[in-house]
């Protein structure tokens, strides 16, 4: 995409990884300022709280497999899953591709050097951090960790006598970062762009993180100061949300849900974005609909934001209420749907190469749509009566979050792994553990809607004997995507270290910026910066034969 | 999936059934585009690539169908939802009260039962209210749910066509014993409902050791 002369050799100069600063050794990573060294520091510890939040998901289902106590009693079930919630909530999918991918390769894809305030990236992570050793704390403090679920839902979270307070401050230091990094990526969005590359020359997943980067400034906030509220009132007394006090716990519904339904595409609108960069490349054909899916990025932020009360529908609202958020909630499908469209027209006539970032991009598309379709029928007010907080809605957002967005972050992980660390993983094991996780996650998530909308409801402990198929079923599924997970990331530790070494610019074909520049990166990315002429996914090579990708 | 019992069933039922064949049938035909453009156009058969940007003609038909779709999913969802959101005039109206971790039912000449007991085909009112924090009152094979709150009325009503015993459970997380809070909802026939109803028996079944000639109950009452 662009002009190859403008790019200076830059072999001699040193990759990110060997980069000697102003500090050395451990604090040469802990004190960096380069966008690259800090999109690794939320890659660990990102890492780390996903496989945590794993291993309690996988104990829940342990729990479920029979009715009545299987090894766990209730208090601690509930417990674990709040915990599961709010860690793969505010320390993995909320933070997730913006911060590790966005952080990596946002500059990169535009032609900059940095981000534009690179000392308020790692202020975000450090932020991230302290939030994480909060819920962390809020595990080991006496009191027990909180059991109210993820939505800290009045008047229970002023009630239990578990350790609320600190997993509310850990939420809210959280938002913190996330409105940094948003802060952060619309400023280098606007103002660091290489010359030449205006608006629509910029790669999809810019536009999706510009998009995500709006919707985290706007709601972080709201949850923000809904959160101390919940605070305040539990420590001071006052009322606010809870009933006792004269408060509204109804209220307290919306200002949550205000935030946390945007923050549903400021999960998805990144993997979507992802998704836009990697079809391209494996399909080596340009991208269908190229203004289409820029725009409906913005749409879907826009839109997204004004049907939060979708979350409500069981709570009484007035009937107008209903009818407005339910209609809205139809609408905002629209654009996803043709989203989707667009990836399957870009297979059309394409030369299509099934490497593993591919898999994981073409499963985030059957596993999205299986998302989104269930999501419109809970946008249908009497179908929603019926599944509302049953497992239904639970299996409905595992499939868009963890289908979705989960395995958008696998794709892009193994897209430009050998980008970042100049190491390629081993790829026929990647492919046979991309099935197996495909395998078990439908196993495990598909039954749930199925004793869903048979009536059998979510943050359940014990269940009635007529569910036990489905428990049964899902529990399996569990032992086929777990081990799959660990093997995943066993694959790219043992890459790192035994790794075949990749020195070349371009592995898999692509014709954005990052695979322009050395394999890894040098400390700035540009040695000289790139002069922007075309747009991207071109493909203008389309006369030329193509040969499988060998497997290394 | 067509299983439920009250004056509701039918128009959720339909609705559901809509959205999932209109669902299935996107979600086959994306499925099935996918997997023959992936064999089709392979690298190995499929050497070449050809760039198609765009077709205005599909675009347009994949906007305008999808959103005319969902537009009527809207409109049975919305119409169901009406029948539910109007409180019939005249009904036999219940108080509910939610607590942790159970229910308590409360009937117009004060009489007070764990468990419901209703009439088949009659308009039932509930006024939901919880004296500690928030519930839901779900009945599965009704298709109906409201949220119940502290210090605050909801109602819910129904028709229960058919007699026979159902699940009650609690769908809003309510702390420790959230998914034990069930209880069994009871549909008899108006004759017995009203026997029982002005009789001092807890339960329909005391009435039946008391007085075999009065009413002759259904098997699930018991
Ligand atoms: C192997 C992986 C996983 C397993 C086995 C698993 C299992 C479960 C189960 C059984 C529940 C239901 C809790 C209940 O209703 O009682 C649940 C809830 C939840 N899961 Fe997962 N899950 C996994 C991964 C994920 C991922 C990757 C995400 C997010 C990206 C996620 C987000 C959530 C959330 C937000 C809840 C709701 C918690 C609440 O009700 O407060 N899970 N999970
Ligand atoms: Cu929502
Ligand atoms: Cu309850």
């Amino acid at each position: 995409m662009s002009n190859e002369n403008t790019l200076s050799n830059n072999e001699n100069d040193v990759s990110y990884l060997e980069y000697k600063g102003k500090h050395s050794g451990i604090l040469g990573w802990l004190l960096s300022t380069d966008h690259k060294r800090i999109g690794l520091l939320y890659l660990i510890s990102l890492s780390v709280f996903l496989i945590v939040g794993v291993t309690f998901g996988f104990l829940m289902r342990l729990e479920l497999l029979t009715p009545g106590r299987t090894i766990m009693d209730p208090q601690t079930y509930n417990s674990i899953f709040t915990l599961h919630g709010v860690i793969m909530i505010f320390l993995f999918v909320v933070p997730g591709l913006p911060a590790v991918f966005g952080n990596f390769f946002l500059p990169i894809l535009i032609g900059a050097r940095d981000v534009a305030f690179p000392r308020l990236n790692l202020l975000s992570w450090y932020l991230y951090a302290v939030g994480g050793l909060l819920a962390i704390l809020s595990i080991l403090l006496p009191g027990g960790p909180a059991d109210t679920g993820w939505t800290f839902y009045i008047p229970y979270s002023v009630r239990t006598n578990t350790n609320v307070i600190p997993a509310l401050f850990a939420a809210f230091i959280l938002g913190f970062s996330s409105i940094l990094t948003g802060v952060n990526f619309v400023t280098t969005v606007h103002r660091m762009r290489a010359p030449g590359m205006d608006w629509f020359k910029m790669p999809l997943s810019v536009w999706s993180l510009y998009a995500t980067a709006w919707v985290q400034i706007l709601a972080t906030p709201i949850i923000g100061i809904t959160l101390l509220l919940v605070a305040v009132e539990r420590i001071f007394g006052v009322g606010l949300f809870d009933p006792a006090l004269g408060g509204d716990p109804v209220l307290y519904q919306h200002l949550f849900w205000i935030y946390s339904h945007p923050a549903v595409y400021i999960m998805i609108l990144p993997a979507m974005g992802v998704v836009s960069e990697i079809i391209p490349v494996f399909a080596h054909r340009t991208i269908f609909g190229y203004r289409f899916i820029a725009m409906s990025s913005i749409a879907i932020a826009l839109f997204g934001s004004l049907v939060w009360a979708h979350h409500m529908f069981t709570a009484g609202m007035s009937d107008t209420g209903q009818l407005i958020f339910s209609l809205l909630t139809m609408i905002v499908a629209i654009p996803s749907a043709i989203k989707v469209f667009n990836w399957v027209a870009t297979l059309y006539k394409g030369s299509i190469d099934l490497q593993p970032p591919m898999l994981y991009v073409l499963a985030f598309i059957f596993q999205f749509s299986i998302g989104g379709l269930t999501g419109v029928m809970q946008g249908v007010l009497s179908v929603d009566i019926q599944v509302h907080d049953t497992s239904f809605i639970v299996a409905h957002f595992h499939y868009v979050m963890f289908g979705g967005t989960g395995f958008g972050f696998f794709a892009a992980l193994h897209y430009w792994f050998p980008k970042m660390f100049g190491k390629m993983y081993n790829i026929k094991l990647a492919k046979r553990v991309f099935w197996a996780m495909f395998v078990g996650f439908n196993t495990l998530y598909f039954p749930m809607f199925i004793m869903g909308w048979l009536g059998m409801p979510r943050r359940y402990y014990d269940y009635l004997p007529e569910y036990q198929i489905y428990h049964v079923i899902s529990t399996i599924g569990s032992w086929i995507l777990v081990p799959a997970l660990f093997l995943m990331f066993g694959n790219f530790i043992y890459a790192l270290f035994k790794g075949a070494k990749v020195t070349e610019k371009n592995v898999w074909g692509g014709e954005t910026l990052e695979w322009q520049i050395a394999t890894p990166p040098v400390h700035e990315n540009f040695i000289d910066i790139p002069i922007v002429t075309e747009s991207p996914y071109q493909y203008k090579d389309n006369e030329l034969v193509l040969q499988t990708q060998e497997a290394k | 999936m067509f299983d439920g019992v009250s004056n509701f069933s039918q128009s959720t039922d339909l609705a559901f059934f809509f959205t999932l064949v209109v669902s299935i049938f996107f979600l086959v035909l994306i499925t099935v585009l996918m997997i023959y453009f992936v064999i089709k156009y392979n690298r190995k058969r499929n050497p070449k690539a050809t760039n198609v940007h765009h077709n205005t003609a599909l675009e347009v038909t994949w906007t305008v169908i999808p959103t005319v779709l969902v537009l009527i999913m809207f409109w049975l969802g919305w119409t169901g939802y009406l029948e539910q959101s109007r409180i019939p005039a005249n009904a036999l109206t219940i108080e509910v009260t939610a607590q942790m971790w159970k229910w308590s039912f409360k009937y117009p000449n004060g009489k007070e039962t764990d468990s419901l007991y209703v009439p088949v085909n009659k308009d039932v009112v509930l006024n939901l209210h919880s004296i500690d924090v928030n519930h839901a009152f779900y009945v599965p094979k009704f298709r109906i749910k409201k949220d119940v709150y502290p210090n605050q009325k909801r109602s819910a009503w129904f028709n229960a066509t058919e007699t026979g015993s159902y699940d009650i459970a609690c769908a809003e997380y309510c702390g420790l014993n959230h998914s034990y809070m069930y209880n069994k909802i009871t549909v008899m026939s108006e004759n017995e409902f009203n026997a029982w109803l002005n009789s001092p028996a807890k339960h329909p079944g005391e009435i039946l050791a008391s007085d075999t000639s009065l009413i002759k109950l259904p098997d699930s009452a018991k």
